[in-house]
């Protein structure tokens, strides 16, 4: 089955698809079948703008260890930046 | 034996009145064919879903693959679009009832149809199909690993399914199953307990599950591709459709 448990979040910044860089004001994160990384599951993560329809998404499909590495590489670049800045 | 198709993409009225892209798919002989409405994957209405709906009608079959996510995402890419359709818990099943039996109505309508109409439908479009079945008049349905008719999505998925056997008394044609019995969802326990269901409601089925094989064991563009259980699948259901669909 393809659904699995999806956190869906707010986020505010922008994305650049298919139809160019547009604004982002939500995400989702889920573990399911990809579309088109080759493994049976992938962790995806979808950074839309609803509002301006399907098209404007900005999709990632990470294996489960690229997804963990990406995780904590995020959170070590932030880290690494002056408390000032954030 | 002239074995020309067409195929194209036209728009048909579904539930609720709506027009809903579709892809149409038939041989160019005399006929009669029966019709096969193809249900898509959750995935959506991609390339695979209308190569599969071109390989019935190449196999003497009149099929449509209604685009379910029409309303979510109108001209957008079906990964887009099914990713819009995902985040709002999938197809409502009324609104799916609605869209097939449109389907199904436009494929017996047509002037080379003898009549008969089926369905089949892979991963949520197999759990759909089987509603179809119990929720329309057909004359065979076939549904290639459906989870959910058969117990609940776990708790906090935002697919919006339930589980639909209590309806096998409903059901209007003969059903073919196909499984994979490394499946999770749907699992061989849930798969047993609809078989169980359909014997005792006295319904005709066949069903079939193959070792070594997981979900979606048909989609030829994924690692989860069986070839071994894929061809098998397939001759069963030129099998169950030449029966049933047959003038």
């Amino acid at each position: 089955m393809c659904t699995y448990q999806t956190e869906q979040i707010k986020v505010a910044g922008s994305g650049k698809g298919t139809v160019g860089w547009f604004g982002l004001t939500d995400a989702t994160v889920y573990y399911d079948h990809p579309v088109h990384a080759p493994a049976e599951h992938s962790l995806n993560i979808d950074f839309l703008n609803p509002g301006q329809g399907p098209s404007a998404r900005v999709a990632v499909e990470l294996t489960a260890e690229s997804a963990r590495a990406l995780a904590k590489a995020i959170e070590a670049a932030l880290a690494s930046v002056p408390a000032e800045r954030r | 034996m002239y074995d020309a198709i067409m195929a194209e993409t036209i728009s048909i009225t579904g539930h609720g009145g709506d027009q809903i892209e579709a892809y149409y798919a038939r041989p160019l002989g005399p006929g009669p064919f029966g019709g096969v409405v193809v249900i898509h994957h959750m995935p959506g209405y991609d390339p695979q879903a209308k190569e599969i709906t071109r390989t019935f009608a190449v196999n003497g079959h009149n099929a449509i693959c209604p685009n379910l996510y029409t309303r979510e995402a109108p001209g957008a890419s079906p990964d887009d679009a099914a990713a819009t359709a995902r985040a709002r818990g999938g197809v409502p099943d009324e609104r799916l009832v609605g869209d097939v039996g449109a389907a199904v109505a436009f494929l017996r309508a047509v002037p080379n149809s003898n009549g008969k109409a089926g369905t089949i439908g892979y991963c949520s479009g197999g759990r759909q199909s089987f509603l179809a079945a119990v929720s329309l008049p057909l004359d065979a349905a076939v549904d290639c690993y459906g989870a959910f008719v058969v117990g609940n999505p776990p708790a906090g998925w935002p697919l919006k399914a339930g589980p639909i056997v209590a309806l096998t008394r409903n059901l209007s044609c003969p059903l073919l199953g196909l499984f994979g019995a490394e499946d999770s969802r749907p699992s061989p326990e849930q798969v047993q307990a609809l078989e169980q269901e359909l014997k005792a409601r006295g319904k005709t089925y066949e069903f079939h599950s193959y070792d070594g094989a997981g979900h979606a064991f048909f989609a030829v563009n994924r690692p989860s591709y069986r070839p071994e259980a894929a061809n098998d699948g397939w001759n069963r259901i030129w099998d169950f459709f030449g029966r049933y669909l047959a003038a």
